[in-house]
C-alpha cells in the first residue's frame, strides 16, 4: 500500500476516535440550560468527523482518480539520501527541547549550532565556534536585554553561584 | 481635507519624526525576521519607548514605521526560509518561497516590497478619504457575515487542489480544522478534546504548526537532498522585474489594494483573512495556464497577499481612529499607547485633535516610502542568507523554527510538539499530501466555529443564511470560488471537443 494510503489509514483512525468522542461521549458533561442551544460544543467536531471520516475513504479506497506521483524525495528510496544526518538533526532538536530549561540557553544553543554543523559535515572547528558563540549570544542580548523576554542564559546552580 | 494633509505633513516631516519613522521602519524589519515575534509583539515591546516620548503624534509615528516595519520582516522569512512568523505572511510563502528555491530571492523580496508599499499606500489614501463613512459599513457586520467571510477565505485551498489531489486538500483542511477544535473556545468556554493535558488547554500555537509544516520539513529536506540555493550567477541578488512582470502584476495590486482594505476595515477580520482571500481571487481571476503556476512561485500568487495584508493593516486603522474599536490584535495594542497618551480615539478624534489623526495619516505614506527606500538597497544583502553554506545555514533554520515556537508560547513543551509535528509534516510532504489547507483551515477554523455558534444562537438555527442577504452573497461567492476553475476547464474542454 502506497504512503499516502497508509496516512489515510491513520488520518481515518484519528477521525474515528475523534468522532467518538464528539458523538458519543462530550455531551454528557453539558450543563442543562447548555442543551437548550441550537448548537452545543460538540456540533462543530461532529460535522468535522464526518467530513474527515468521507475524506479518508475516498483516498483509502483510491476513488479519486490520483496519477502515482514522486515527490520532490522518494520516499522509498531514502537510504540513498542523507538519511542519517536528517534522523540525527531532528534528535538533536528533541534534546535542545529538553535541555533548553535545565541547561540554560547560552550552553544549550551554542552545543545545537556547533553540534548541527558537525552532522552536516563541517570540521572548522576556528569557524564553527565562534560563529555559534556570537550568534548565541548576540540573539540572546536581543531577546533576554532588549525585548525583555526572559530566557535563563545558564544552569540554574551557576546563576545562583553568580548571583551569590 | 487640504488642510488637515498640511497639518499632518508638518508633523510628520519634521526631522525628529522623520528619524523615528526610519528606525521603527529598520526595528520593525529586523525584528519582525525572527518567526515568533509578529508586528503585535514588536509593537507592544516598544510601546514603553514610545510613551516615554510624550508626543502622542511622535508615538505614533515611531510605531506606524516598527508595525510596517515588521510585516515587511515577516514576509521576508516566509519568502526566504518558508518560516512564516505570523498568520498574515502564510500565503505569502506560497509563492515566495518557491521563488526563493528557483534563485529568485531578489525578484521575490522586491516584488514583496513593492506590493506592500502599493498596498499601503493606496490603503492610507483610502483611509484618508473614506474613513468615516466606512466606519458605520464596519458595523454592518455582524457575526452571521464573519462566518461566511471565512468560508470564502477558506476557499483559497481550490488553489492547492490540483488534478488527483482535490480529496487531500480537503482531508488536510479538516485536519486543520480538526487541531483549531482542540483547547478551549472562545465561546463555550470548555476544554475540548485536550486529554487531561494542561498544555493543551489554551490549544495548538499556529507558529509551533507554522513551523513544523512548513520551515521544519523544508530544512529536513535541504539535508536529506542537498541543494544550492545561493549561486545561480548572482541572480539570487537580482532586483530586476520585467515590464512584462510589472504589467501582470500592477493589476493584481490594485485590486488587491482595493479589497484588502476593505476586508481591514471590519473589525475582527484583518491581514490573515485579506491575505487567503486575495490569493484565491486572483488565482480566479488568473488564466488557465498561469493558475497552474500557484503555489509554483507565481509573481501574482505573491503579490497578491503582500498587497492585500499591508492594505488591510491600513484598513484596520478606521475602526480605531473613528469609533476607537480596536479591528485587530495590533490595534488593540496601539489603542492602549493612545490611552496612555491621554488621546481617547473615536469620532471626535479629527475634530478635537486633527494633528494626531493627519499626522497617523501622513506617517503612513511616509513609513511606506521610507520602507522601500530602505529595504530595496537591502534586499541583495538579505537575500544572500540563503547563500550562507549548508553546513551553517541548516542548524540555524532548525534554531530559528525552535525559538519562534519557544518565544510564541514560551513553554518548552511546544518545541517536543515542533519535533513531533514535524515529523508528521514531513510523512504528509513524502506523500505529496498539500500542506498549506491544513495551516488554512487551523487559522480560519476558531474563527469560523465561533461566529458561526454566535449566528446560530441569535438565529436559533441556521435561518441566518437566507435572512441576511451579505452573508448569503459571501456564500455564494465562495461556492463560486472553489467551483468556477472547474466549471471553466469543463467549458473549455467541451469547446474544444
Amino acid at each position: 500500500m502506497a504512503l499516502d494510503r497508509w496516512i489515510a489509514l491513520i488520518l481515518l483512525g484519528i477521525c474515528l476516535a475523534y468522532g467518538y468522542t464528539a458523538w458519543f461521549t462530550m455531551d454528557e458533561g453539558l450543563a442543562p440550560f447548555m442543551r437548550r442551544n441550537p448548537i452545543w460544543p460538540s456540533t462543530f467536531p461532529k460535522v468535522l468527523s464526518i467530513l474527515g471520516i468521507i475524506a479518508s475513504m475516498v483516498i483509502l479506497l483510491g476513488l479519486e482518480k490520483d496519477e502515482q506521483r514522486i515527490g520532490e524525495i522518494d520516499y522509498r528510496r531514502l537510504t540513498d539520501y542523507n538519511l542519517g544526518q536528517a534522523i540525527l538533526l531532528l534528535a538533536l532538536m528533541a534534546l535542545y527541547a529538553l535541555c533548553l530549561r535545565s541547561v540554560g540557553f547560552l550552553i544549550s544553543t551554542t552545543s545545537f549550532l556547533v553540534l548541527g554543523s558537525f552532522i552536516l559535515g563541517e570540521r572548522k572547528w576556528h569557524v564553527m565556534l565562534p560563529v555559534a558563540f556570537a550568534a548565541t549570544f548576540i540573539i540572546w542580548y536581543l531577546v533576554q536585554e532588549i525585548l525583555g523576554i526572559y530566557m535563563r542564559p545558564l544552569p540554574n546552580f551557576i546563576v545562583s553561584l553568580v548571583g551569590g | 481635507m487640504l488642510e488637515g494633509i498640511l497639518i499632518g505633513l508638518q508633523t510628520a516631516l519634521s526631522l525628529q519624526n522623520l528619524l523615528l519613522v526610519v528606525a521603527g521602519c529598520l526595528i520593525g524589519t529586523f525584528i519582525g525576521m525572527l518567526p515568533g515575534l509578529g508586528p503585535m509583539s514588536i509593537i507592544a515591546i516598544m510601546i514603553p519607548v514610545a510613551i516615554s516620548m510624550g508626543d502622542p503624534s511622535a508615538a505614533l509615528i515611531l510605531l506606524a514605521g516598527v508595525y510596517y516595519g515588521a510585516i515587511f520582516g515577516g514576509s521576508t522569512s516566509s519568502i526566504l526560509l518558508n518560516a512564516p512568523g505570523v498568520a498574515g505572511t502564510v500565503a505569502s510563502s506560497f509563492d515566495g518561497y518557491p521563488m526563493a528555491q528557483q534563485g529568485k530571492a531578489g525578484k521575490a523580496l522586491t516584488i514583496a516590497a513593492i506590493a506592500s508599499f502599493a498596498g499601503g499606500t493606496i490603503g492610507a489614501i483610502l483611509l484618508m478619504i473614506f474613513a468615516p463613512m466606512l466606519s458605520s459599513v464596519a458595523l454592518l457586520f455582524h457575526s452571521a457575515e464573519y462566518f461566511a467571510l471565512m468560508i470564502v477565505g477558506l476557499s483559497a485551498i481550490a488553489a492547492f487542489a490540483g488534478r488527483g489531489q482535490v480529496t487531500k486538500a480537503l482531508l488536510m483542511t479538516v485536519l486543520g480544522l480538526i487541531m483549531a477544535t482542540v483547547g478551549e473556545g472562545a465561546l463555550f468556554n470548555l476544554p475540548r478534546f485536550t486529554m487531561g493535558i494542561m498544555d493543551l488547554q489554551s490549544g495548538f500555537g499556529f507558529i509551533t504548526l507554522a513551523m513544523a509544516m512548513f520551515a521544519l520539513p523544508e530544512a529536513v529536506f535541504l539535508v536529506l537532498k542537498p541543494k544550492n540555493l545561493g549561486d545561480d550567477g548572482g541572480e539570487i541578488k537580482d532586483l530586476r522585474i520585467t515590464r512584462a512582470e510589472a504589467r501582470a502584476i500592477a493589476p493584481v495590486i490594485g485590486r488587491q489594494s482595493i479589497q484588502g482594505f476593505f476586508i481591514g476595515v471590519l473589525p475582527g477580520a484583518g491581514a490573515t483573512i485579506a491575505s487567503f482571500l486575495g490569493y484565491a481571487v486572483e488565482r480566479n481571476l488568473a488564466p488557465k495556464h498561469e493558475q497552474d503556476e500557484f503555489g509554483k512561485g507565481s509573481i501574482k500568487g505573491l503579490a497578491a497577499p503582500e498587497t492585500a495584508n499591508n492594505a488591510a493593516c491600513t484598513g484596520s486603522f478606521v475602526p480605531l481612529l473613528t469609533l476607537g474599536i480596536p479591528g485587530s490584535g495590533t490595534t488593540a495594542i496601539l489603542l492602549g499607547a493612545l490611552i496612555a497618551l491621554n488621546v481617547t480615539p473615536g469620532p471626535r478624534l479629527m475634530i478635537d485633535e486633527p494633528q494626531i489623526f493627519w499626522a497617523v495619516i501622513m506617517s503612513m505614506f511616509i513609513g511606506n516610502l521610507v520602507l522601500l527606500i530602505l529595504n530595496l538597497p537591502l534586499i541583495p544583502y538579505i537575500a544572500k542568507l540563503l547563500a550562507i553554506p549548508r553546513n551553517y545555514l541548516i542548524p540555524f533554520i532548525m534554531f530559528f523554527t525552535l525559538m519562534g515556537a519557544y518565544i510564541g508560547q514560551n513553554n518548552a513543551t511546544e518545541l517536543l510538539l515542533l519535533v513531533g509535528f514535524g515529523i508528521c509534516g514531513l510523512a504528509l510532504k513524502f506523500a505529496s499530501y498539500p500542506l498549506p489547507p491544513l495551516l488554512i483551515g487551523f487559522i480560519l477554523g476558531g474563527m469560523m466555529e465561533d461566529n458561526f455558534s454566535r449566528s446560530m444562537q441569535l438565529y436559533g438555527g441556521m435561518s441566518f443564511i437566507w435572512e441576511r442577504p451579505m452573508t448569503l452573497g459571501l456564500l455564494i461567492i465562495a461556492v463560486s470560488l472553489v467551483f468556477l476553475p472547474g466549471l471553466r476547464a469543463l467549458l473549455a474542454r467541451s469547446k474544444g471537443v
